[in-house]
């Protein structure tokens, strides 16, 4: 078995005592939440960190809710699905969202896509935080010490070649989570709790382009909490290709999420691809071509021909890199039509 | 996907097939036991958790030790410095190959690999140095303390760019002058008249097919302690199939008289053939315990056991099949490359079953084959559950499909029409007994409604058969010695508990449970009063281990011998309390019964005091050998040679998703003569599992390397079981079991091999099934999404649409 290095584990109550104790023990210290990511990571000597803070006392990050609106109820929906917006605790366990009776209603993709992370004991353990924040994969990163040292090591950890990219002085390790294709389609806002105080970032703007490090939560930072905004007449659809139906990261993750009109047309409507660079892709130029049709065949065909047009993956996953380009398209094509309520669609996965 | 294990029992052929066989043993009582669904005897502790494996033993004073590897795939070593890491504190001890320098190999015809590398490096992943340290974390640390110098030479990953090499540095010394260093085996053999076969023929297939090497797997990796005690006794546990042989190599290795060297084989975790021979933690640890006078273990990383593999070899094979127009094979015609990575492990065998174990269910008048292992920088394959027999069948099976095709014969009429019958030779002069392939196919083609889905179900969906026969168990062992292959040794206490002492290997497959059921069959007695006490070499018998599937029938033949021995003591002595015939003594239900004389009756365990008091101690020895006066006249001819065959048929049902090229496997029917089910849950367990495994490597499997271009050549490519995918249980086909039984004559009650046999036929009826499907060829494998996807793209410029037809040159009239 390997072995996990040792470290020294900080169970703090409160979000306070979290955020004060990353801040004094500098760069040194990594938050904890589920595990599922780092400790594997950890074992792979990739992190080493001499503490790790656990945020697993911290109860004000715990729980999904439907918020805002006071209750009002609206088009006829029980009380407890009414509001303006979804407010998850980035602490809430991936089983959990995938269940939930709220998030399975206004933002479905989201709970398909928390359903579908590895299988039922990690997301029994793993969180939305957690899964937010997941490090970027790449088959010359996610190896043993001794794997990576008979390699040469990587741009990501250790060495000073891609060897994706043989060339570039640029990591293209995978973005492999299932749930932020969702959320930005679903135009979610996640809140980053700091030393001076919390922050608001678009779940669109979370990621950067940087596979060594893609996001903008900085290290004294804590993930604590995602609001997806409630929008009547929106629907939404995950897809993730992987070759087993359950363990599997994603080898390419796509969430559509469209607002009807009254009418049925489609007010606006957005597509975002991951698990193919480091940071989720927000398909451009969907608008144009379907606001105002109701995703007829053709429609949704042209989407899907976007999509591919947009979509390049590397070979930073070990599955056929132009398999999967030919598999946006297809993709694309089937949650449409979920989308668009074709019955013969449903069910997410391959 | 969705998985359904429907199991044994539902709704299958097998309980009347059983039934209807029962009553045919000549003369023989109807049978209690044997025949009747039970409890495994050790299914309750390892289901509950408190089975014990290697790794859960820990000895007083016990040190941890690690094994430096190479990050070389091939690499002269120039020096070893192992200073730093002796003086670091809390390591007790370090060896390098220096320290044991006689090599060994499990065939002893080519004793190629060292417990650690003595000159040279040969793969990534080769071991080097061992450490034995206070703690794991200590043993790692002093590994980075190991300076080696190496110097690297030139490395062969392609086994044709190996065999083609013209001069050295080769992989390994030539065994002879002007031999190759990087050739294990060529193996050249022709029966009939090959090239008349074709002449005769109507049609011909002639076709290249690749199988992917795949490994193991086992859920629990490799494990070993170690323990040198102050008199010179060597004790070592592991997780072995093989404990005879390890015992063996053990002594000669490390140099200690056998006599002292004990070798314990705790239960173990799953094996399929990846622990069936010595490997370098079980050296490392005996040694390592000699050095420091405590107590060593080693657990394998998972990564380890990938480096450790033995798995199956990746095949290269071309195929020219002829037949006549009513579809009677005429000739057979195969070149085969192996690709046996660094060592030869059981590779000479491996060479010879690559041709040798295609003899059966079909007629064949000529046959030739052509087969050359080739050394490379990988990890060394080996034996995996059918070993060297399911990549020709897979190529030879899909032949028969294409033939059948070009013929438009249905394929299971093709099959039947080609049957080579019971109580024959096959052109090769291996010895057929008993032979239920005829109504494995009835079977499969029934259950399955073959006939109404065969080229009749809407495109994207299709069906494919095909067959397959496996040996139960070697007519030679490893080593040339005339002594019985199995043996065991029963023991009466007074109390009426039977002691079994079987040296068989229990790896999962249910052996302790068979020799169980053997003698509750034979004395009467009930299951909980049987103690099977296994897999200590100081207290049981020799037997050769959990290969080849011979240990139900040669161990279930030695335990019959020995239970009827120690069964007429016992009615003997009743016989001549009860003033009877001792053939007129039943011995039934924990009862010693007369026979037409419902009143007269004692329990067992009178009958066992009686026994004893008239002749002593109560106990027998049985054993048994095999028939050595059946095999090939030829050189080689005994390898292949086999006292039982086994038999199956796989129809597979598939459905195939031509957007993504993903395959689902809806269900496979598996009809498996197993001469007679001891037990019936058992063997379907075995069959589904088989079919499993084949199911898995067909679609999923690639035990593969990196390329230069990939960063570093020989590098594993996923040593883990994240991205080395076997299916999950939701991925896992709907699969039937429907058990034949043939009773074979010479088989304990009939029975002959379920464990290898039922996984052949999964991959090729698979790849029949996706052509019917959407008629695209899968000839290489495995069929992942990405490959189908890609094979459909290339039939038809990615418009496929129509049903079957073979591809131009697919095959041609004569």
């Amino acid at each position: 078995m390997l072995r996990l290095p040792s470290f020294r584990y900080h169970r703090p109550a409160t979000l306070d005592e979290a955020l004060e104790r990353l801040a004094g023990l500098g760069p040194e210290a990594v938050p904890i939440a589920g595990g599922t990511d780092l400790m594997p990571n950890m074992k792979h000597g990739l992190f080493t960190p001499a503490h790790l803070v656990s945020l697993n006392r911290v109860d004000a990050m715990k729980g999904t809710r439907v918020a805002g609106g006071d209750g009002v109820k609206g088009n006829g929906r029980p009380a407890e699905l009414a509001g303006t917006f979804l407010e998850i605790g980035a602490l809430e366990t991936l089983a959990d969202l995938a269940a939930h009776p709220a998030v399975r209603f206004h933002a479905p993709a989201v709970a398909q896509a928390a359903g579908l992370v590895a299988g039922p004991q990690l997301r029994n353990m793993g969180t939305i935080g957690g899964n937010v924040c997941l490090d970027t994969r790449c088959t010359y990163y996610n190896q043993t010490k001794f794997w990576r040292h008979a390699l040469g090591y990587c741009l990501k950890k250790d060495g000073d070649v891609c060897h994706v990219t043989r060339v570039g002085r640029k990591c293209v390790a995978a973005h492999s989570a299932d749930t932020p294709a969702a959320l930005i389609a679903h135009d979610a806002v996640l809140t980053l709790a700091g030393p001076s105080g919390a922050r608001d970032l678009a779940a669109a703007d979370f990621f950067v382009p940087d596979g060594i490090r893609n996001t903008r939560r900085g290290d004294d930072e804590i993930l604590t909490r995602v609001r997806i905004p409630i929008v009547p007449g929106r629907r939404s659809a995950y897809r993730k290709l992987r070759q087993r139906s359950s363990i599997d990261f994603p080898l390419l993750s796509l969430a559509v999420a469209a607002d009807f009109a009254e009418d049925a047309s489609v007010a606006t409507i957005r597509g975002v691809v991951s698990a193919l660079g480091a940071r989720p892709r927000l398909l451009s130029g969907w608008d144009a071509i379907a606001a105002g049709t109701r995703l007829e065949p053709d429609v949704v065909e042209a989407l899907a021909d976007r999509a591919r047009r947009q979509c390049r993956p590397l070979d930073n996953i070990i599955v056929d890199a132009e398999w999967r380009r030919a598999m946006v398209p297809v993709y694309a094509r089937r949650a449409l039509r979920e989308l668009a309520g074709d019955p013969s669609t449903a069910g997410a996965g391959a | 996907m969705t998985g359904r294990n429907e199991g044994f029992g539902a709704g299958n052929g097998a309980a009347p097939a059983a039934n209807g066989r029962r009553d045919v043993t000549s003369g023989a009582s109807p049978l209690n036991t044997i025949g009747r669904p039970m409890r495994k005897v050790d299914g309750l502790a390892k289901a509950t958790g408190r089975a014990r494996y290697t790794d859960d033993i820990a000895l007083p004073g016990m040190l941890h030790g690690k094994i430096l590897r190479s990050p070389h795939p091939h690499a002269r070593i120039v020096s070893i410095d192992t200073s730093r890491a002796e003086a670091l504190e809390g390591v007790h001890g370090v060896v390098t190959g220096r320290d044991m320098p006689t090599p060994y190999g499990i065939i002893p015809w080519t004793p190629d690999e060292h417990p650690l590398c003595v000159d040279k490096v040969r793969y990534i992943g080769d071991g080097v140095a061992a450490v034995a340290a206070v703690d794991e974390d200590t043993a790692i640390a002093a590994l980075d303390l190991i300076d080696v110098a190496y110097e690297e030479l030139p490395e062969y990953f392609d086994p044709h760019e190996a065999i083609a090499a013209p001069s050295g540095p080769y992989i390994h010394e030539p065994r002879k002058p002007g031999w190759s260093g990087n050739v294990t085996k060529v193996v050249k053999l022709e029966f009939g008249d090959v090239d008349a076969g074709f002449d005769e023929a109507d049609v011909i297939a002639e076709h290249d097919y690749f199988f992917e090497g795949t490994t193991h797997t086992p859920i629990e990796p490799h494990c070993a302690i170690g323990l040198a005690e102050g008199d010179g006794k060597v004790t070592v546990w592991s997780a072995t199939q093989v404990p005879h042989y390890l015992h063996r190599e053990l002594a000669r290795v490390l140099e200690v008289d056998p006599a002292k060297v004990r070798v314990i084989q705790p239960p173990v975790g799953g094996a399929f053939g990846g622990k069936s021979e010595p490997f370098d933690l079980e050296f490392c640890v005996a040694k390592l315990s000699m050095l420091t006078g405590r107590p060593v273990k080693i657990l394998y990383t998972r990564e380890e056991v990938f480096y450790a593999h033995r798995g199956r070899h990746p095949f290269h094979m071309r195929y020219r099949t002829g037949a006549t127009s009513d579809g009677m094979l005429t000739s057979v015609d195969a070149r085969i490359v192996l690709d046996g990575g660094a060592y030869a492990s059981f590779g000479l065998v491996t060479t010879y079953y690559s041709g040798q174990l295609l003899t059966a269910p079909y007629q064949m008048p000529a046959y030739r084959f052509h087969s050359t292992r080739a050394y490379t920088n990988k990890p060394a394959c080996g034996p995996k559950r059918g070993h060297g027999s399911v990549q020709p069948r897979f190529a030879f099976e899909v032949q028969l499909d294409r033939i059948a095709e070009l013929l438009e014969i249905d394929p299971i009429e093709l099959r039947r029409r080609n049957f080579i019958g019971a109580n024959t030779r096959t052109v090769n002069e291996l010895r057929v007994t008993s032979n239920g392939f005829l109504e494995c196919l009835a079977e499969v083609e029934r259950a399955s409604d073959w006939k109404r889905k065969h080229r009749r179900l809407p495109f994207g969906r299709g069906v494919g058969v095909a067959g397959s026969t496996y040996i139960s168990g070697t007519n030679y062992p490893i080593y040339p010695n005339e002594m019985p292959q199995s043996g065991i040794q029963l023991q009466v206490d007074r109390s009426g508990r039977v002691a079994i002492f079987s040296g068989a290997s229990e790896i999962g497959q249910g052996v302790d449970s068979m020799v169980a059921y053997v003698v509750a069959e034979e004395l009467g007695v009930p299951l909980d009063h049987i103690r099977v006490l296994a897999g200590d070499t100081d207290f049981t018998p020799v037997d050769l281990g959990a290969y080849s599937s011979r240990v139900t029938f040669m161990l279930g033949n030695a335990c019959l011998q020995a239970a009827r021995k120690l069964k007429a003591m016992v009615q003997g002595a009743v016989a001549e309390e009860w003033e009877a015939k001792p053939r007129e003594v039943l011995l039934a239900g924990g009862m010693a019964l007369r026979a037409g004389d419902t009143g007269t009756g004692m329990p067992l365990r009178e009958a066992f005091n009686l026994a004893e008091a008239k002749f002593g101690t109560l106990g027998a020895t049985g054993s048994y050998n095999t028939p050595k006066d059946v095999h090939g006249s030829y050189r080689g001819g005994t390898i292949g040679a086999s006292p039982a065959y086994s038999f199956t048929a796989h129809v597979a049902e598939v459905e195939v998703d031509t957007e993504t090229g993903f395959v689902t496997v809806d269900k496979i029917w598996i009809a498996h003569d197993c001469g007679r089910a001891l037990n019936p849950v058992l063997v379907a367990g075995q069959m589904e599992g088989s079919a499993y495994m084949g199911f898995a490597e067909a679609l999923m499997e690639e035990h593969i390397f990196k390329s230069a271009d990939e960063g570093r050549a020989g590098l594993h490519n996923a040593p883990s079981l994240l991205d080395y995918r076997i299916p999950t249980s939701l991925d896992t086909p709907a699969l039937e079991s429907l058990i034949v039984e043939s009773i074979d004559p010479e088989g304990p009650y009939g029975a002959k091999e379920a464990g290898e046999g039922p996984l052949h036929p999964s991959i090729p009826a698979i790849a029949n099934a996706i052509y019917d499907a959407v008629g695209v060829r899968m000839d290489s494998l495995p069929f992942s999404p990405p490959r189908v996807w890609r094979a459909l793209q290339a039939a038809d410029g990615g418009k496929v649409s129509g049903r079957i037809g073979e591809a131009v040159g697919a095959g041609h009239a004569v």
